[in-house]
């Protein structure tokens, strides 16, 4: 126990306050530099050698990304990544938008209310955020199953119809790309609707009875009234939505036969798995570059006036 | 837009001539598109639960059939035989040690960073908030050779410490400003009742936090669980040791020439479960938790 006089002495009391301070953080910053900011780190400089594993790695220059310049399989990867990276958000964001705005405004009008919710909103948005709960590798093989040719559940209904079914993730690199476009936007959908709705809830009821009030027509509400009101929500959805897009890896390694076709991080992925750790951490690197660019853009082109209500 | 409140002329709105009726004709609309979602969402998870009941040839030779009878065999072959209920426990006993040690270390970061000043607190914060932006992909390559190094690679222990040190950016960010609402006044009377920091923390601090460690909580519980990255990357050596996504993901490609489909199906409800329940039940705060995650 320290002494009275003591524990109440100035001094005392800072180093006390420093002593506890250093006491909390030091574990969770040790465990936080060490295994996140220093892997980051490192991934800069070893995109940058010819590091395969073992305890030396040389110093090569711009190697790495020359090597994956001439590598055709590397921008086949990129093309479906880069594909996925812009229709993705398109898909989900206006799927996500036109249900949120369905669950906010799509309900009849009650006493004169100027905008109603539909009926059972809330429970619409618990369901459609089922797939946000899941792991991504479960929803992988769910899918995968889902989709497949003989024994899947599209096919299967296709087969009830009379139709034969194509294979969905068979060979074919379209419906391969297709498939994972579904797979990617079914499991964000819930999410943007929970978020929509939420940022739309948010706008005030008067403002919705002036539009109706001018004679302004559900469609014309949407597009003069909510959507510009949600701007910021739906520019900082684009650009996760596309961030998510582009770091898609359990779903293709998982669901997508490989042959069929590759995610970038799958691609750097099999580059890891053969031991080609340099050139694996440059390809990091580049999707890396390619995700801010893409903010950066986004912000951007997304760039209006701030509507302050 | 139904209502007869705003009867003043619209001369805008002669294309709708028939504003009653095609309001009405909306809603039916608008009510068929969000039931057809309902559909499309839960379907394909629906058809798994069904499908597990059913025997593995049945499923191949009619994916779209009811099950006729039960057959719970699946389930205890999926548990037993798949290897399921190894699985369970497995992301059991890293989600008790990672869980707990998040939540601690992220609390505890959090703390200090909300509620004393000293110089590199900004600092140290804005290298925490850093860290949700980067893309783990990148880190995975040098992430692994440091779990090597420190002999954590394919141990319990090593993908503990992954999971919170990944968790840790989202989990002090939150928390940082969720103690920095908490009202200053209990604090300092804790301090002049004499008690320690680290007793004001745990026994004052904490208590009071508890909606903000419960929501985040929450939000790592179903991160943690869901994980397959970072164990397909560093607990990759022996599959009795794989997590339970993991485990599956793997089962999906094994049954492929094993050919027991209904134990696949069976594993996959098994793992979807507890984790849909735990979301029945917080749906709220699991809402809340993973949009703020995103628009952080």
């Amino acid at each position: 126990m320290t002494p009275r006089r003591v524990r109440y002495d100035r001094r005392y009391r800072t180093l006390d306050k420093y002593r506890f301070i250093v006491g909390f953080l030091a574990l969770p910053l040790a465990f936080y530099v060490l295994f996140v900011i220093s892997p980051f780190l490192q991934a800069i400089y070893y995109s940058f050698t010819d590091w395969s594993g073992g305890p030396v790695a040389n110093f090569v220059g711009f190697d790495n990304y020359r090597k994956m310049w001439n590598d055709e399989r590397f921008w086949d990867s990129l093309e479906v990544s880069v594909l996925l990276l812009v229709v993705a958000p398109l898909l989900t964001l206006v799927l996500g938008m036109f249900f949120a705005y369905m669950i906010t405004a799509g309900g009849r009008h009650r006493r004169g209310q100027a905008i109603a919710g539909v009926v059972g909103s809330s429970f619409y948005k618990v369901v459609y955020f089922f797939p946000q709960v899941l792991s991504v590798a479960i929803i992988a093989v769910v899918w995968g199953r889902v989709f497949n040719t003989n024994s899947g559940l599209i096919n299967g209904g296709l087969d009830k119809a009379g139709v034969d079914g194509p294979a969905w993730l068979g060979g074919d690199q379209t419906l391969g790309l297709l498939s994972l476009l579904i797979v990617i936007s079914w499991s964000f959908i819930g999410f943007y609707v929970v978020l929509f709705s939420a940022a739309m809830g948010a706008i005030p009821k008067d403002i919705y009875e002036a539009a109706l009030l001018d004679g302004a027509g559900r469609a014309r509400t949407f597009f003069s009234v909510t959507l510009p009101l949600i701007w910021d929500t739906v520019r900082t959805g684009w650009i996760y939505m596309g961030i998510q897009a582009l770091d898609t890896f359990a779903i293709c390694l998982v669901m997508v036969p490989s042959h069929v076709l590759k995610v970038t991080p799958v691609f750097l992925y099999e580059r890891f798995r053969d031991g080609q750790y340099g050139y694996a951490t440059s390809i990091g690197v580049v999707l890396l570059v390619l995700s801010m660019a893409f903010s950066v853009i986004v912000m951007r082109a997304g760039n209006r006036d701030r509507i302050e209500y | 837009m139904t209502t007869t409140s705003a009867a003043a002329p619209r001369p805008e709105t002669a294309a709708v001539p028939h504003e009653k009726e095609s309001g009405a004709t909306l809603n039916v609309f608008s009510h068929a598109f969000l039931v057809l979602w309902v559909v499309l969402a839960a379907g394909p998870l629906i058809w798994v639960a069904l499908t597990a009941f059913r025997p593995s040839a049945d499923i191949l030779s009619d994916p779209t059939g009811w099950p006729t009878s039960f057959h719970w065999e699946n389930f205890t072959n999926a548990w037993n035989k798949a290897n399921i209920g190894q699985y369970t426990v497995n992301s059991l006993i890293i989600l008790a040690g990672s869980l707990t040690g998040t939540m601690l270390l992220g609390s505890m970061a959090a703390y200090v960073l909300a509620r004393f000043t000293f110089p590199g607190n900004r600092l140290v914060f804005l290298l925490f908030v850093g860290g949700m932006t980067f893309p783990v992909i990148l880190a995975l390559v040098p992430l692994f050779a440091v779990m090597e190094n420190f002999g954590l690679l394919d141990t319990r222990p090593g993908l503990m410490i992954a999971y919170i040190a990944y968790s840790l950016p989202f989990t002090t960010f939150f928390l940082t400003s969720f103690f920095r609402t908490l009202p200053t006044g209990v604090q300092e009377a804790a301090m002049v009742d004499g008690a320690s920091h680290t007793r004001t923390f745990f026994q004052i601090m904490m208590p009071m936090a508890k909606p903000g460690l419960v929501s985040i909580g929450i939000f790592n519980f179903l991160g943690q669980w869901n994980q397959y990255l970072l164990p397909l990357l560093l607990n990759n050596e022996d599959e009795k040791t794989y997590v339970l996504p993991q485990g599956l993901a793997s089962l999906a490609v094994s049954q492929g020439y094993r050919g027991d489909w209904g134990a696949l199906f069976a594993g996959l409800t098994i793992a979807m479960l507890p984790v849909l329940v735990v979301y029945a039940v917080f749906q709220r705060q699991v809402q809340a938790g993973l949009t703020a995650g995103a628009l952080k």
